[in-house]
């Protein structure tokens, strides 16, 4: 079979496409779910990671960095805020390298931080 | 952020005014919050004077309007560095050989141009990752595999064109010798379509390379006669399974015939990467008894580490095989090899690590142990440097050093101790030094690479300038052995193209005169692979 794509920007690949594990996305899922699972959930989500490691990168190095004190993995935290999550895209961290405005707009970062810090109880107050 | 050198305030601002009608304002990035989001992450000279900084960056969408860059560059003088999805983390990032260049960002090009898989090819623009072919590939249920490098966040397009490496065939895992094809848009602002895309109406840009005459893709890998746009990749069917079985030797000499063997195998098409690795490489941070074996003088001539071996019943060597396609096949090729090894390595033991029935749906997919092994791109190799139970202080990321020596188990060997004894005398060590637990990989095929890693910092300048120079004496002492990099960062392409200096340094000098003739103002990524135009020259 011969297949030719549309053209797609990043924003509808993400829209009409599936998670970087290769999984069907879910449409109905908020953008920033979406975006998290487009660009993070490689290293920050469920998983095993290579032969030995019980976790995915960056899920085992907070769960390391934080002893038990916060969960593990981003989307369970209750901390985040969305400038906290700017500040981490734009600028990294460990070996993490910053994310550019190609790869995820200032809008794409609006809505990852609006969804990761959903569960902040602090800004539920706001 | 510095201007681009040789160009007055008025002309920059002039080019930029251009560049935006060229592409729109919301894709010319100028700022320092923009554009320092474009230095390379794991810089060894992070904010030092030496450290390669970019003026702007530029995203175009479209041939055109690369094409209208590069003219504007022309007009200014002003160099461009092209990157497609800028990773190439610890060898260089996205940063240019040269300051005040703009970076040309290609990731807003992403389209999956074509798949066939009956032919068993891809066509794709810069921007598109390993990531997206993946899933462009399963959502159509299509009957191929990608080989993937260790990150999959990377660009297909642009780790072939740094002569990156994956996993499976050997066919398949060097990168560019799988590419087919290139379109090119040429420093003049001309566009060039290379092998059959040279022929209009063609229609095999992705199956023949070579097209008539001259094969001049190699000038677009690791170099700057062009700024690619679209590349085609071979690709390997769909396996109806894969097997993945270990050899465990007991004496350091074993790599000898283990060595010889895989190479056998490999070379008539058996299996695909051979993965080798020393337990006794994590074991020694262990055991403090097995760590002092290895830092004593005499671990060379193998005693300890074999008396070690055998008292604890540890491999010093083991050996991955993977195999591919129709079950009784594979077997049959596993139990040849696995003959092949018992005779010639007493004690030899074997282990079954995976069987793998394709396709696998979503929860197979995940449990798989070794992803890149079966082409599934993802991010897990960050473990290598990430904070963990063993690594609680980590780095900010690594220099990579990689030197390639022959494949076989002699000159491991003999390159293990080189390295080592070299580290030694410059009084570094690191978690990743060498050592005689160092193992070659063999991303390439039929070449091995010794690679290391050093650390990088932020914050600790020290941390940088140790690891610079430990790099710069690696490669000179490389060298002295025959040892060459297959890839560096732009801070030693110099240093490692000057390396490489049969009569006269005749391939850099080639390199220049054809720099020369097809981009003499250097518009295109100045200094990429070590050779630079007549005015940028040193004796310039």
């Amino acid at each position: 079979m011969r297949h030719a794509l549309c053209a797609a920007a990043l924003a509808g690949f993400i829209a009409c496409a599936a998670t970087a594990a290769g999984k069907p996305a879910d449409q109905a899922a908020p953008l920033g779910k979406r975006l998290f699972d487009y660009h993070c959930a490689s290293c920050h989500g469920t998983g095993i990671g290579n032969p030995g490691a019980a976790m995915k990168p960056g899920t085992d190095a907070l769960r390391v960095k934080y002893g038990g004190e916060l969960p593990a993995l981003l989307s369970e935290r209750t901390d985040l805020t969305p400038e906290t999550v700017a500040y981490f895209v734009r600028n990294g961290v460990s070996v993490m390298a910053p994310y550019r405005k190609t790869e995820i707009d200032d809008a794409q970062l609006a809505a990852l931080g609006t969804w990761l810090s959903r569960n902040n109880p602090d800004l539920k107050r706001r | 952020m510095p201007l681009p050198p040789n160009v007055s305030a008025a002309q920059w601002q002039e080019a930029l005014a251009a560049f935006r009608a060229a592409i729109g304002e919301a894709w010319v990035y100028t700022s320092d919050e923009d554009v320092g989001l474009y230095r390379d992450a794991y810089s060894p000279v992070w904010g030092e004077e030496e450290e390669r900084l970019v003026s702007a960056a530029l995203a175009p969408r479209t041939v055109e309007e690369m094409q209208a860059i590069v003219r504007t560059a022309n007009r200014f003088g002003i160099p461009l560095f092209p990157i497609s999805t800028g990773k190439n983390l610890g060898y260089g990032g996205s940063a240019p050989n040269l300051s005040g260049s703009v970076i040309v960002d290609l990731k807003r090009m992403n389209r999956v141009l074509e798949v066939d898989d009956r032919r068993h090819f891809a066509i794709c623009e810069p921007g598109v990752s390993y990531f997206d072919l993946y899933r462009h590939i399963r959502e159509r249920n299509l009957n191929v595999w990608i080989d993937v490098p260790d990150p999959g966040w990377g660009s297909v397009m642009g780790n072939a064109l740094d002569h990156g490496v994956g996993h499976t065939w050997y066919s398949y895992r060097d990168h560019f010798l799988s590419h087919c094809g290139l379109e090119v848009v040429l420093p003049n602002g001309g566009l060039l379509r290379t092998g059959m895309g040279a022929l209009p109406g063609a229609g095999t840009f992705g199956d023949f390379r070579y097209g008539f005459g001259p094969y001049v893709d190699g000038l677009f890998a690791q170099a700057g006669f062009g700024i690619v746009t679209k590349m085609g990749i071979h690709l390997m069917p769909r396996p109806e399974a894969f097997l993945h079985r270990r050899v465990l030797v007991s004496r350091r000499q074993d790599i000898i015939p283990l060595v010889d063997i895989a190479n056998a195998l490999e070379d008539a098409g058996l299996i695909g990467m051979p993965l080798y690795e020393s337990p006794m490489f994590h074991a020694q941070f262990a055991d403090p008894a097995l760590r002092a074996i290895a830092h004593a003088p005499d671990v060379w001539n193998g005693n300890a580490i074999d008396r070690y071996a055998a008292e604890k019943g540890m491999a010093p060597w083991q050996l991955g095989l993977s195999f591919y396609g129709p079950e009784p096949v594979i077997e049959a090729s596993w139990q040849h090899a696995r003959a092949k090894f018992e005779k010639a390595i007493p004690g030899v033991r074997f282990e079954d690590v995976e069987t793998l029935r394709f396709p696998l749906d979503e929860a197979g997919e995940e449990a798989v142990q070794h992803k890149v092994l079966t082409g599934i791109p993802n991010m897990n190799i960050f473990a290598i440097g990430a904070r963990s139970q063993t690594n609680p202080e980590p780095a900010d990321g690594h220099l990579l050093f990689s030197p390639m020596i022959a494949r076989s188990g002699e000159e491991v060997l003999k390159a293990q101790r080189i390295f080592t004894e070299g580290m030694r005398d410059m009084g570094v060590d690191y978690p990743d030094a060498y050592g005689p637990f160092t193992a070659p990989f063999t991303w390439m095929p039929r070449i091995f690479a010794l690679t290391t890693g050093m650390p990088v910092s932020r914050t600790d300048p020290a941390v940088n300038k140790a690891s610079r120079e430990t790099m710069r004496k690696l490669i000179e002492l490389g060298a002295r052995h025959g040892y060459g990099e297959y890839r560096t960062p732009p801070l030693f392409q110099d240093q490692v193209m000057g390396t490489y200096s049969f009569n006269g340094n005749a391939l850099r000098r080639f390199c220049e005169t054809l720099k020369d003739a097809v981009d003499p103002k250097g518009i295109i990524a100045p200094g990429r692979g070590g050779f630079w135009p007549r005015s940028m020259r040193k004796e310039g």
